[in-house]
């Protein structure tokens, strides 16, 4: 780990204030100690955010509001979010390991950085860490990377599982910097790699997340995270699946369905979506929607599984969802 | 507690910390990129607490903050600054066993059940199985495996590891 100044920052403007060309905010630690001890994050100075009042977890506005600082754990476990939001609990307990889940704040976790093996890898080229110096996993090893909307300078994909859910649930990122306050919707707070792939979100330097946003409850019933993985347990994602309906008997009155696993960022696709209004809520609606979705997968090398496994898991997932009988979190059988 | 920004610290200036340790409290010049686990280990000889894969993967360096499991290993000891620190040489006396000799009911669970070979997860293990019970979100078998799956065991020793946390869930350790 490189040497850096440390700075424990006691409001807001004061961490703002003490932003500076090579800093990094910290909160949780989980990701950027990690990329420190592999030399892919070297900052001159950390500014210690976690003494900020940036905790609670509010009623805000007819929905909630997440304070940035409040943990991954905290989040899952709260009533509010169990009763209102449970494909964000869902989201969040299926992801990492409850220590990783007892550090992780929110605003890191939409900070997280990729987990391609070549990105971690210094002695390797990488867009992202290095720009210009090239993409190995484009013809290398790809086999966990992205399907949709790459470019030709990164394939990687976004790790999280709780931005999945917060894709669906179209929360809102607040932020704070020098230039003042402003919201963010979620779809446009991360990026697509494209000639850029060295910046992950639009967040403007010395911008910090002070709270994230949700609308009022949405699929209290119908909803479901379905995480397909390597492992049963504390691994990151192939495909997953943020699924949620509102019904109206048996027909379809609006949908919301984001990927993880697939993208740079949490993958939506608003036609698929609109094509499920109104159609009844079987498997063939379904399988429409999902065949709409990947037909614009474009797989590497090495990741055409992961076309027929996004296809499958969507339409299951839309099942779970419509039948209200979301993925178990610790019964890994797929129902 | 007022907190105030404290002006940067350059990078070669120790940064005094107080962390209470296994009810011991302990006031530390820490150099900024000091991982909790190195401080543990390399400077308060604290070696029960143990070094696996260094980057959150296996969970064998997990301890309890404030009574919460965490990585020591993704911590920086001076980001704890005030924290109450329990690691497994801390666990017999936590409760009402304090000032006895007597191990803490998960240690004695994972002797009865035969938890463990070569040991070395163990502390981590030991560690996690408090910060489960006090977070007291698992009850079945299958939530206790999922809510354990952050302690990689290479002996695999994982169903004796249930059988233990189920064991003292119940109450019926020795």
């Amino acid at each position: 780990m490189n040497r850096f100044d440390y700075v424990r920052a006691g409001t807001v403007a004061e961490a703002v204030q003490a932003f500076a060309a090579g800093a990094r905010f910290i909160a949780g630690g989980t990701n950027l100690i990690d990329l420190m001890k592999y030399d892919v994050e070297k900052p001159g100075r950390l500014i210690d955010i976690t003494r900020l009042p940036l905790d609670q977890i509010e009623d805000h506005a007819g929905g909630l509001r997440i304070g940035a600082l409040a943990t991954n754990a905290k989040v899952a476990y709260d009533d509010r979010v169990a009763e209102r939001y449970p494909l964000l609990r869902n989201a969040i307990l299926a992801g990492a390991s409850a220590q990783l889940r007892n550090a992780a704040s929110t605003g890191g976790n939409l900070l997280q950085r990729t987990r391609c093996y070549y990105f971690y890898d210094t002695a390797t080229a990488c867009n992202k860490r290095e720009p210009g110096s090239g993409c190995p996993a484009i013809g290398g090893m790809n086999r966990i990377h992205a399907i949709f909307g790459t470019s030709d300078k990164c394939i990687a994909t976004h790790p999280s599982d709780m931005c999945i859910a917060l894709a669906a649930l179209e929360a809102t990122v607040q932020v704070s910097g020098p230039q003042g306050e402003r919201s963010i919707p979620f779809a446009e707070f991360h990026r697509l790699p494209g000639e850029t792939p060295e910046v992950d979100t639009n967040l403007a330097p010395g911008e910090i997340i002070v709270a994230v946003d949700l609308p009022a409850s949405r699929f209290p019933q119908h909803y479901t995270y379905l995480k397909l993985r390597d492992r049963l347990s504390y691994a990151f994602a192939l495909v997953s699946v943020a699924a949620g309906l509102e019904l109206d008997g048996g027909t379809v009155k609006s949908a919301r369905l984001a990927l993880g696993g697939v993208a740079h960022k949490p993958w939506r696709n608003r036609e698929a979506e609109a094509l499920l209004e109104g159609k009844p809520a079987t498997r063939e609606s379904f399988q429409a929607a999902a065949d709409l979705i990947v037909s614009e997968a474009k797989p590497q090398s090495e990741n055409g599984f992961k076309v027929d496994l996004a296809r499958r898991a969507i339409v299951r997932g839309l099942e779970q969802a419509a039948a209200g009988t979301p993925q178990s979190l610790s019964d890994k059988r797929i129902q | 507690m007022r907190l105030e920004t404290q002006p940067p610290v350059s990078a070669d200036t120790p940064i005094g910390i107080t962390l209470t340790i296994n009810g011991q409290r302990r006031e530390l010049q820490v150099a900024p990129w000091t991982t909790l686990l190195d401080l543990l280990r390399e400077r308060l000889d604290l070696t029960g607490t143990k070094k696996g894969c260094d980057h959150g993967q296996c969970g064998a360096c997990t301890v309890l903050v404030n009574g919460t499991r965490v990585n020591s290993c993704l911590t920086l000891a001076v980001m704890k600054d005030g924290a109450e620190i329990t690691t497994v040489e801390g666990l017999a006396s936590l409760g009402d066993r304090a000032g006895s000799n007597a191990l803490h009911p998960i240690q004695e669970a994972f002797i009865e059940h035969d938890a463990f070979q070569c040991g070395y997860c163990t502390p981590g293990q030991l560690c996690s199985s408090v910060g489960l019970m006090n977070e007291g979100h698992a009850h079945t078998r299958d939530e206790i495996r999922e809510a354990m799956s952050g302690n990689i065991c290479r002996c695999g020793a994982y169903t004796n590891i249930v059988d233990a946390i189920e064991d003292v869930m119940q109450g019926s350790a020795r």
